[in-house]
């Protein structure tokens, strides 16, 4: 038995079950958009992180699964400054949403990231209960030359703890690029070398600070190696992140904003296709999962189980997630499809099609 | 005194009783109002100490515009209601 939380534009869901049997359990926080959510692996806490449309970002956290919440604190920007460098910065000091929720290292108990909109990375090291803007990242001068993709401002979606050293932490940024620290942030660098964005000035199109990963995985079994699902198609690394390959667009797209990667196996990673930026919808209204085997070298597409006709659902980046067992998956849509796979991708069942826009979901 | 009332949309998440605060600017009457229930601040400021854009604050029957600064004078006897704007989603 598998549990999956669901963060949607009306409440978090939390579906059970295995196989084909999947089932809505239990609905909470009714109403509110929900737009991260996190089982940390490390002691069972839940968190739900709200975007209340009038009362902004808030930070929900159970310790018995569901039961009961209690309010705990949420990121924020602490006071622009008037005069400096940054007196004229055009983002807002304003977290809008929590994007990513990441727990810290095995040896790092109550120590959480969570990736903002705007891209500010936060860190608690108690639970939750009090965070702090990390300031490095932030005030970093290359910041300035980051913009939105899709949004009014850049924001970070991708945090990345490495396994082996909680000290090493990979982040992406929409549109920012992809930064890494080895000392916990204290000083940063920015490795996206490899990327193309053909949305720029053609002069301009390897400038790695203004790439625009959608999505930024690794594998469990091997952290060095990631996989991108970018604006402008999708991108691996096997030296975790120093060079980015381009991987040749799979049939029928290689616009999407998922990716997940089997956690066991570096070279088996998943994509939902959309027809280009400028058309987010399935390819032929027939919606599709598309995986390698081999590094992206091949692709094969899967749509067993999925609408196949005038299906117009569109799968946000962390609405694609596998299990540890790297066959279990779990997608979800915009317009309210949550869809289950027991065999990695081959076949999917469908949970609901109609629960609210889903934002992000994850294994608990 | 200033009366500083917070609607039932912002008490279903914090509860906080009608509050009577002394006299002064705005910003200070509604700091002040808030020390009884400090975990409601983040609800009507946001990052910035700057009243939330979906949040109204009325002085009286008068509708505060002025979001960052909060420095009309309240005289003893003046009404504060905090609500959340009408929105939609």
């Amino acid at each position: 038995m598998e549990t999956l939380l669901v963060a949607s534009r009306k409440g978090l869901f939390v579906v059970r079950g295995s196989g084909a049997q999947w089932a809505v359990e239990s609905h909470h926080f009714a109403g509110e958009p929900v737009t991260q959510a996190l089982a940390d692996p490390r002691d069972g806490a839940w968190y739900a992180a709200l975007r209340m449309g009038h009362f902004g970002v808030k930070l929900r956290k159970s310790l018995d699964q569901g039961v009961t919440w209690k309010e705990v604190g949420a990121p924020a920007f602490p006071l622009k400054p008037e005069q400096g460098f940054w007196a004229d910065d055009p983002t807002p000091w304003n977290v809008d949403m929590v994007w990513a929720l990441t727990p810290g290292g095995a040896d790092e108990p109550g120590t959480l990231w969570a990736g903002c909109m705007p891209a500010g990375l936060f860190k608690s090291q108690d639970g939750g209960q009090t965070w702090a803007l990390n300031r490095p990242l932030w005030e970093e001068p290359r910041r300035k030359g980051w913009f939105g993709g899709g949004n009014d401002y850049p924001g970070m979606h991708s945090v990345l703890v490495d396994p082996r050293d909680a000290r090493h932490l990979t982040v992406a940024v929409s549109c920012g690029g992809v930064w890494q620290t080895h000392d916990g942030g204290e000083s940063w660098s920015l490795t996206a070398r490899g990327m193309t964005a053909d949305y720029l000035p053609a002069e301009a199109a390897d400038d790695e600070n203004t790439q625009d990963p959608h999505r930024l995985v690794s594998c469990g079994a091997q952290p060095d190696a990631l996989w991108v699902q970018h604006h402008c198609g999708i991108y691996r690394s096997r030296d975790g992140g120093a060079q980015w390959q381009a991987v040749k667009a799979p049939a029928p797209s290689g616009f999407g904003f998922a990716v997940a990667c089997d956690p066991r196996n570096p070279n088996r990673a998943w994509f939902v296709p959309a027809v280009a930026d400028a058309c987010r919808i399935p390819v032929d209204g027939r919606m599709l999962v598309t995986r390698t085997d081999d590094g992206g070298k091949t692709f094969t597409a899967f749509g067993d189980g999925l609408p196949q006709s005038h299906a117009y659902h569109l799968v946000y980046r962390h609405s694609l997630e596998v299990a540890g067992d790297g066959q279990t998956l779990a997608m979800s849509s915009t317009t309210g499809g949550l869809w289950m796979s027991a065999n990695a991708g081959e076949q999917w069942h469908c949970v609901s099609r109609d629960l609210p826009p889903v934002a992000a979901i994850r294994f608990a | 005194m200033v009366q500083v009332e917070f609607a039932a949309s912002l008490r279903r998440h914090v509860e906080c009783a009608t509050q009577l605060v002394a006299a002064g600017s705005l910003r200070a009457v509604l700091e002040a109002a808030l020390t009884a229930a400090p975990e409601l601040a983040h609800y009507v400021f946001d990052d910035q100490r700057s009243v939330r854009k979906h949040v109204a604050v009325f002085v009286n029957r008068q509708m505060v515009l002025d979001r960052v600064n909060l420095n009309q004078q309240l005289a003893s006897g003046d009404r504060v209601l905090v609500i959340q704007a009408l929105t939609g989603g």
